[in-house]
């Protein structure tokens, strides 16, 4: 079986798997990272989103042969330690501040999906606007939607 | 710990029984015999006999007997302890007997145990209890119920833990009870002494059960009750490490590889040959392949290969329940079920609506999914499952086993709305599992949720009303609906505890007595009636549920809409005419609170509007005052592959919910209320067409998303006259679908009459295949990243 080789939360991993399997089994069924969720499988429900490279990606619509040996993937679970110290990442402070999640499901994904929101918008030199935020795809079943702009907001405060 | 110590103990000479309630605030619970310290109360305690209740004879049932009584007092019969264990940390850990799904039940059950038992909230742990079937009916979590029944009873226990600790610090210290006093979980007498509550809880237990009498705090002691609090699992949902049931790993349960299903063209289309088995099995990763009843199952070492082996599969199959059906066909026959109207249509006295309320699915972002390991002569579920006892039981039905070789573990789930009543996937996974001799993880794919999956059913509303000399003197509603799955236990337990309902209620079928215990409409209109018809009386055609806040959402929706054109008929401002016909004060007050917070009547520029309504259930009220933009530039505002339509710009909901435990807690599930709510009202349906419903995914089931949220989302939780707590879990529903459907017609200046009100627009996807019955998974992720 073929091996696999990336960067995955600040470690090397390689994996024994098919070159066509999707980002989001290897990480869930092989190497049991479970922070990303399954909600689709087809990238529109946005469950999964992590981070390659720093920016958004859904793993559910990636194949693992399409990932290199120094492409990094970071996870919910690697999330904290893409900043200094110890403590969460601000955005998931944030998140902990209002209190934004419900049953918590889709919260990994829109947690990272905020990130590289926000990264995004300080690359273009600018604030978060309604329209970036309307622009967000993330499905809550739940229904937080309104705590998740507030938090975005608070968390873009944050991360200075 | 836990549930094996929490036995009924042996009747005393004071009786087996009920009567354990002796007076207002003073309760009896017991401290467990053994060792360590573990305390129990009866579940049942708080709650008056279903027969001590005055028999209703008004119009209108719930206003003196409604849902939550009937589901509280159901609790009654099986009077059962639930038992709080304090280790030798002296922390508290509770398996509570309902289902955490995102509602905050182990936030707000912390809460009162903390507060009872002076310790700080994250020394206590709640847990889910697997299931327990001496409790029956008192482990179905539904209704909005959780802190209506548990209140009391997990407050006696919390109390009798700490009473147990300060007898056992008052030996040991040398001291009076009356004269310690408790700091943060640690005892204190009044010379500085202390004794921790693990050191005290360790010379607590006595060797044989005893009674012991408490009271409970007074509102005016509680410290942490009333106090916003956040979560208690936030930070593992933060960080990912809040486990669900598929996420239950190889150390979890061992070999419990990924598992999907392949279904059916047809809505429950059933499996009759597979042709390629042998070329499936060979696939890489897959492991089995076997016929069960609900399609074909396969196996294999990812998720990804199951899909993939899905869409390979060559299966011949049978028609299913609806074959060549659409949703006009049904309609016709709801109009033909449609019990008559009393009072006949009177010229321009008469003011009346037909609505039509489509499908929907009620499927969580988590789908369908559990773990089940079936092996030599027994079975354990993991799943999240809101009606464990009666998984355990159709679990043991379907795999020919006693009940009591089958074991049901809860987990925590990833939302339900009325899904996760039901137990579909842990009995597809026993059957799975049977039929391959090994564990299996099986999860839906998403595209078979709202095409198989279990929805709201399709219903039509007619209400009439007649407008005499300024009076509304008749008010008539003929709602006629889809039969409503009950079967989940709440169905098995209304039959036993017929004999309970109050006059007149016994005699009528379970949806119409949900019907009838949930409904009511908080006006004086004179004569009103409200009536369930149900269009087929089996519930195999249709996988249907008791979705988030099951009838009501499409009652209010019906009602609110006609009460606005009463009080247009009668020429008067639709709050002004509430206020005058609204029969409650907690309605009134929570409209008004509403309208004020809300600036109702402020100028609005044209094709803009506000809307308001309220509702009246779980032991509250809520009102809901919504602002919505119909203007072309906004209703055809694009955004990428999205449904928008019109936009709700601002949004403010007012609850009154009686005693509230966690405000927090309660503003966000008012939130996801009105998310709710909005999407059934704007956009959210399965459209059936032709033997199956179209909608595949969340690409298609436009449910509320960023684009549609309200800039501004408003909650006041209101300070209650009542000292009880209400539910909340559902109670922000009806009034949000209602108050955003009046303000589209004030918008508009037409009353909408089908929901969602895009249900006839040009469909905004292209419906995926039906075979293979998932769609690919895509590959082209890398052109995505952002």
């Amino acid at each position: 079986m073929p091996q696999h080789t990336f960067q995955l939360n600040g470690e090397t991993v390689t994996v024994d798997v098919e070159d066509d399997v999707r980002i989001l089994w290897v990480l869930r069924d092989v190497l049991g990272v479970t922070g990303p969720k399954y909600g689709c499988g087809i990238n529109v429900c946005k469950a999964c989103t992590s981070h390659l490279n720093g920016k958004a990606f859904n793993p559910c619509s990636v194949r693992v042969q399409d990932v290199g040996p120094d492409d990094e993937i970071t996870t919910i679970e690697g999330l904290a330690d893409t900043v200094p110290g110890d403590g969460l990442h601000p955005m998931q402070e944030a998140w902990l501040e209002h209190d934004v999640a419900q049953c918590g499901y889709c919260q990994p994904g829109q947690i990272m999906a905020a990130v590289a929101l926000v990264r995004r918008v300080r690359e273009e030199d600018r604030a978060i606007t309604e329209d970036d935020l309307d622009a967000i795809r993330n499905v809550c079943r739940c229904g937080t939607y309104s705590r998740i702009r507030q938090a975005i907001r608070t968390g873009a405060d944050l991360m200075g | 710990m836990g549930n094996s110590s929490a036995r009924p103990p042996a009747p005393s000479g004071s009786g087996t029984g009920r009567a354990r309630h002796l007076s207002r605030r003073s309760f009896v619970g017991y401290v467990m015999g053994g060792t360590g310290l573990v305390v129990a109360a009866d579940l049942a305690l708080g709650s008056a006999p279903a027969h001590a209740l005055p028999i209703p004879s008004v119009p209108q049932v719930p206003e003196v007997y409604d849902l939550n009584d009937f589901l509280t007092h159901c609790a009654l019969p099986t009077s059962q302890l639930i038992a709080i264990h304090v280790d030798e940390q002296g922390d508290a850990h509770f398996a509570l007997p309902r289902m955490e799904v995102g509602q905050g039940i182990t936030t707000s059950t912390s809460m009162l145990i903390a507060d009872e038992l002076d310790l700080p909230l994250d020394r206590v742990h709640v847990t889910l209890a697997p299931a327990r079937p001496e409790l029956l009916f008192n482990q179905l979590t539904g209704g909005s119920n959780t802190t209506i029944s548990t209140y009391t009873p997990i407050r006696v226990a919390a109390a009798v833990a700490r009473r147990a600790l300060l007898e056992a610090a008052a030996i040991e210290l040398g001291a009076l009870v009356e004269t310690l006093v408790v700091k943060g979980g640690t005892i204190f007498d009044s010379l500085g002494s202390s004794l921790t509550y693990g050191q005290a809880a360790a010379l607590a237990a006595p060797p044989t059960t005893r009674q012991v009498r408490v009271s409970l705090k007074t509102a005016a002691e509680q410290k942490v009750v009333g106090t916003p609090q956040r979560r208690v699992d936030a930070l593992d949902a933060v960080t990912g490490l809040k486990k669900y049931a598929m996420d239950l790993t190889e150390a979890d349960v061992p070999g419990a590889l990924p598992t999907m299903v392949c279904r059916a063209p047809d809505l429950n289309g059933t499996a009759r040959e597979v042709r390629n088995r042998a070329a499936v099995l060979a696939m890489p990763g897959v492991t089995h392949v076997a016929v069960i009843p609900t399609g074909v199952a396969v196996r294999a070492r990812t998720f990804g290969q199951c899909i993939d082996a899905v869409r390979a599969l060559d299966v011949v199959w049978n028609a299913g329940s609806v074959p060549g059906r659409s949703a006009a066909d049904i309609r016709k026959e709801l109009r033909r079920a449609q019990l008559p109207l009393a009072v006949p249509k009177i010229g321009a006295t008469t003011v009346e609506g037909d609505f039509v309320f489509h499908f929907r699915s009620g499927s969580a972002l988590e789908p369908n999914c559990a773990v089940a390991d079936v092996r030599d002569g027994g079975a354990t579920i993991w799943g999240g499952l809101k009606s464990p006892v009666d998984a355990q039981s159709k679990v043991a039905k379907a795999l020919g086993l006693p009940q009591r070789k089958v074991t049901v573990n809860v987990v925590q789930g990833g939302g339900s709305f009325g899904r996760k009543l039901f137990s579909d996937a842990a009995i597809e996974a026993a059957h799975a599992s049977k039929a391959f001799g090994v564990p299996v993880k099986l999860m839906w794919h998403r595209a078979d949720e709202p095409r198989q999956g279990r929805v709201h059913p399709m219903a039509t509303s007619r209400v009439r009303a007649t407008v005499l000399l300024g009076s509304v003197v008749t008010f008539e509603q003929r709602h006629t609906s889809v039969s409503t799955d009950f079967t989940h236990g709440l169905g098995e337990r209304l039959t036993a505890e017929v004999a309970a309902l109050p006059t007149g209620l016994a005699n009528l079928g379970f949806s119409e007595t949900i019907f009838l215990l949930s409904q009511e409409l908080p006006y004086n209109f004179g004569v009103v009636t409200q009536l369930l018809n149900e269009s087929n009386q089996d519930v195999d055609r249709f996988n249907t549920s008791s979705v988030r806040n099951i009838y009501s959402p499409d009652v209010r929706t019906a009602n609110e809409l006609i009460v606005d054109q009463l009080a247009a008929r009668l020429k008067q401002d639709p709050v002004e005419f509430r206020r005058r016909h609204l029969k409650s004060r907690t309605v009134k007050r929570v409209l008004a609170r509403a309208a004020e917070l809300g600036e109702w009547g402020r100028p609005m520029p044209a094709g803009t509007a506000q809307g308001i309504a309220i509702h009246k259930e779980y032991k509250g009220a809520t009102a809901v005052l919504v602002e919505i933009d119909c203007r072309p530039e906004t209703v055809h505002r694009k955004v990428r592959d999205a449904v928008t339509g019109p936009r709700v710009t601002k949004a403010v909901v007012v609850v009154d919910c009686g005693l509230v435990v966690n405000p927090l807690g309660v503003e966000a599930q008012m939130m996801g209320g009105f998310s709710d709510g909005m999407a059934q009202a704007l956009t959210y349906s399965n459209h059936l067409v032709d033997g199956h419903f179209l909608e595949a995914s969340w690409d298609n089931s436009a449910y509320t998303r960023q684009w549609n949220t309200p800039f501004d989302f408003r909650c006041e939780v209101l300070e209650s006259d009542r000292r009880e707590p209400g539910g909340i879990g559902e109670a922000g529903v009806a009034a949000s679908m209602a108050a955003v459907a009046c303000a589209y017609a004030r918008a508009t200046g037409t009353m909408p009459t089908e929901f969602p009100i895009n249900v006839h627009a040009p469909l905004h996807f292209e419906p995926k295949p039906f075979v293979p019955s998932v769609p690919a998974s895509p590959v082209d992720g890398l052109d995505h990243v952002n």
